[in-house]
């Protein structure tokens, strides 16, 4: 099994919620996959967390480790070739990582529940969605099929599915992309999960359709004061509905902040770089800025900070010396040697 | 202004439905593309959006021929392309080139990047003699910014935004005139992207190209484009240039597609105006009658279910396919 270690650092402490503890909170995550080529660090450090009613968005690209965390936290990690190496998962104090395999699946679905990207492959096709969401009712709640499917179809209307009666007895084939996005998120919110966790959830989908789904996740959210961790790439999603941000880059997190602030005023140059190198909807094209080169083999991560290669503002020192995570006040927190530099010229 | 280097006028491109397992008989017609019109100039990119299922990808490649077009023309340099045949065609070809989605699938595995890039010139020798092959390859890498030294590598071993300057370097082999680029961007990283469309803008200066640039992305369309045609379900539903369609918008469709895409600046949030459209995009196979929008669009009346609204010049002074076009303000917050 694997290996836990305590402690490291305590990056999250910082923005502890002064009313009680965070719904979840992960810190100081170690994982590496160890392949046939080698090991390949994929987190390395990894420390963030979210309270009951939030909105933490965690962005990255490909690679950067977004959702191999959000694996790890659900536990469905997979292992070969995933290993945890260090650090914790806390559930309202309760660290899952060292708990038992029968309280994990406690845990799963009925506390922290997820909904994934591509939501084709993550239905089965050979059962209908009322069954595949019957089945939580079932099992956990030992309902019998009947009640069971009576809340089936109160959620999936819930979800505003139309005609949840006969929509129930249907495949996922016979759906459409955004309804069976719907449907997983019903799926997901059956058990009444205090953290819900989005994997790319509307990445798949055309842009009237994301924002249907993006509005009916923040309506549930309220409902329910739920903590809601959305992970993705999208930049223009992230300014919308997140609360927090975290971006993560080669395994870390380099930056994190409250969404309005990071916005205005990045303090780490690759957040500054993203955000400068997006086409926007509202700014006529010129050149755009382009971050250099790309991100890092994980298994040759670069010594120093591991943008250096791709920064502009890198001096010897970020070749060398892995930089700290600087507090900056306000919740706001950057990997980078010239972070104070950045938000005082921001 | 000079002739346009191709015109298409009508396009349709329907796809037969077939069942039965012995007696196949053909129950219906998915409508991919239902004619479709429009020019495109030279050295000028032309945009073409919409959401899935509206039959952008199709009409490239019945552009391409790779697929042949149930009815309609298309007129390139004077020809008509759909009816060339033998010689003809193959010049056509080396003239109109294609750039794939996907970096990874769209390279065969097996063949170097040289043989790649350089498999264009067995088909059209005339292009370059076999000795100067190689040379010209290396070129071709330089000019996509890739490594000549790579030549002798394998796709797998280049990353997603690589693989896709290698496409571009293949497309631009035989040094074609028009570039049809469907969803050259939407698979890579944020990172990269931005990389690939100064590439593509960069290419276009360079060479004189035209492109037709098919995207579901309408930020990277609005970087890239001259003019821009929004699509839905087969037809287009309003074109224009980048400034009518993007600025003054008048087809309710392409309202609540520009005010449904998020910008990435919070201090907008909660004061963009976004439609709300309810609903999916019906099914091609058998769309609504009169105008394809109507049951998605908070306009519809009943003149919308009887009579389809022609491409024609309306408010705003571009083409519109709606019997109430007319502009809103400040469709994009901002």
């Amino acid at each position: 099994m694997t290996d836990i270690q305590q402690g490291g650092d305590t990056a999250t402490t910082m923005t502890e919620d002064a009313q009680g503890q965070p719904a979840l909170e992960v810190s100081d995550l170690h994982v590496e996959f160890r392949t046939r080529d080698g090991v390949a660090t994929v987190l390395n450090g990894v420390s963030y967390h979210v309270d009951p009613g939030e909105t933490l968005a965690v962005l990255g690209e490909s690679g950067s480790g977004k959702s191999v965390t959000a694996q790890t936290v659900m536990g469905i990690l997979d292992s070969p070739p995933g290993f945890v190496t260090g650090g914790e998962v806390r559930y309202q104090g309760e660290n899952l990582l060292t708990a038992t395999e029968s309280r994990r699946v406690a845990v799963r679905g009925e506390e922290v529940a997820m909904i994934f990207q591509d939501s084709l492959s993550a239905l089965n096709p050979v059962f209908t969605v009322g069954f595949q969401i019957e089945e939580q009712f079932r099992i956990r709640r030992g309902m019998s099929r009947k009640d069971a499917r009576k809340r089936a179809v109160e959620l999936l209307d819930l979800v505003k599915i139309p005609n949840p009666q006969s929509r129930v007895t249907q495949y996922p084939h016979e759906f459409s992309g955004g309804m069976r996005q719907r449907a997983m998120i019903a799926m997901s919110l059956a058990l009444d999960p205090e953290v819900l966790i989005a994997d790319e959830p509307t990445t798949a989908l055309d842009v009237t359709v994301q924002a249907q789904i993006m509005d009916l996740l923040g309506e549930l959210q309220r409902e329910r004061n739920m903590a809601l961790i959305l992970i993705t790439h999208d930049l223009g999603v992230v300014a919308d509905v997140a609360d927090r941000i975290a971006v993560m880059y080669a395994g870390r997190i380099v930056e994190s902040g409250d969404v309005y602030s990071l916005y205005r005023n990045p303090a780490h140059p690759y957040t500054l770089a993203l955000l400068e190198s997006i086409p926007r909807l509202d700014v006529r094209g010129q050149e755009l800025n382009t971050i250099k080169g790309l991100p890092p083999n994980l298994m040759r991560i670069p010594e120093g900070c591991p943008f250096n290669p791709r920064c502009t503002r890198a001096e010897d020192r970020c070749r060398t010396e892995m930089p700290e995570l600087h507090q900056l006040g306000e919740g706001r927190a950057s990997r980078c040697h010239f972070a104070s530099e950045l938000i005082n010229n921001g | 202004m000079a002739e346009p280097i191709l015109q298409v006028t009508d396009l349709v491109k329907h796809f037969p439905v077939r069942q039965g397992v012995l007696f196949k008989h053909i129950v219906g017609q998915v409508k991919a593309v239902d004619g479709v019109s429009f020019e495109l100039n030279e050295g000028e990119t032309l945009g073409v959006v919409g959401e899935s299922g509206c039959g952008k990808s199709t009409l490239a490649q019945v552009l391409m021929r790779l697929e042949e077009p149930t009815s309609g023309s298309a007129v390139f340099q004077g020809k008509d392309m759909f009816s060339l045949r033998g010689k003809d065609f193959k010049a056509l070809r080396r003239d109109m080139q294609i750039i794939l989605q996907d970096p990874y699938t769209s390279l065969n595995p097996r063949m170097t990047v040289g043989d790649i890039v350089g498999e264009p010139f067995e088909i059209h020798p005339e292009v370059a003699p076999k000795g100067s092959r190689e040379q010209k390859v290396r070129e071709l890498l330089d000019v996509v910014g890739l490594s000549p030294e790579h030549l002798n590598r394998y796709p797998h071993q280049f990353s997603g935004g690589q693989r896709q300057r290698i496409g571009i370097a293949r497309a631009l082999a035989l040094r074609p005139k028009v570039i049809i680029c469907d969803e050259p961007v939407s698979a890579l990283d944020v990172s990269i992207q931005a990389q690939v469309m100064n590439l593509l803008g960069d290419l276009q200066k360079e060479f004189g190209l035209s492109y037709v640039f098919i995207a579901h992305d309408l930020s990277v369309v609005r970087h890239l484009c001259d003019r821009v045609a929004v699509m839905y379900l087969g037809k287009i539903a309003e074109i224009g240039t980048e400034d009518q369609i993007y600025e003054h918008p008048t087809h309710p469709y392409t309202q609540a597609l520009l005010s449904a895409v998020p910008v990435p600046d919070p201090t907008l949030r909660g004061h963009r105006e976004v439609i709300r459209l309810t609903g999916d995009v019906p099914s091609p196979m058998d769309p609504p009658s009169g105008c394809r929008f109507r049951t998605r669009c908070w306009k519809a009346q009943d003149i919308c279910a009887q009579e389809t609204p022609a491409l024609e010049v309306r408010a705003g002074g571009h083409l519109s396919a709606c019997h109430f076009a007319e502009e809103k303000p400040e469709v994009i917050a901002g």
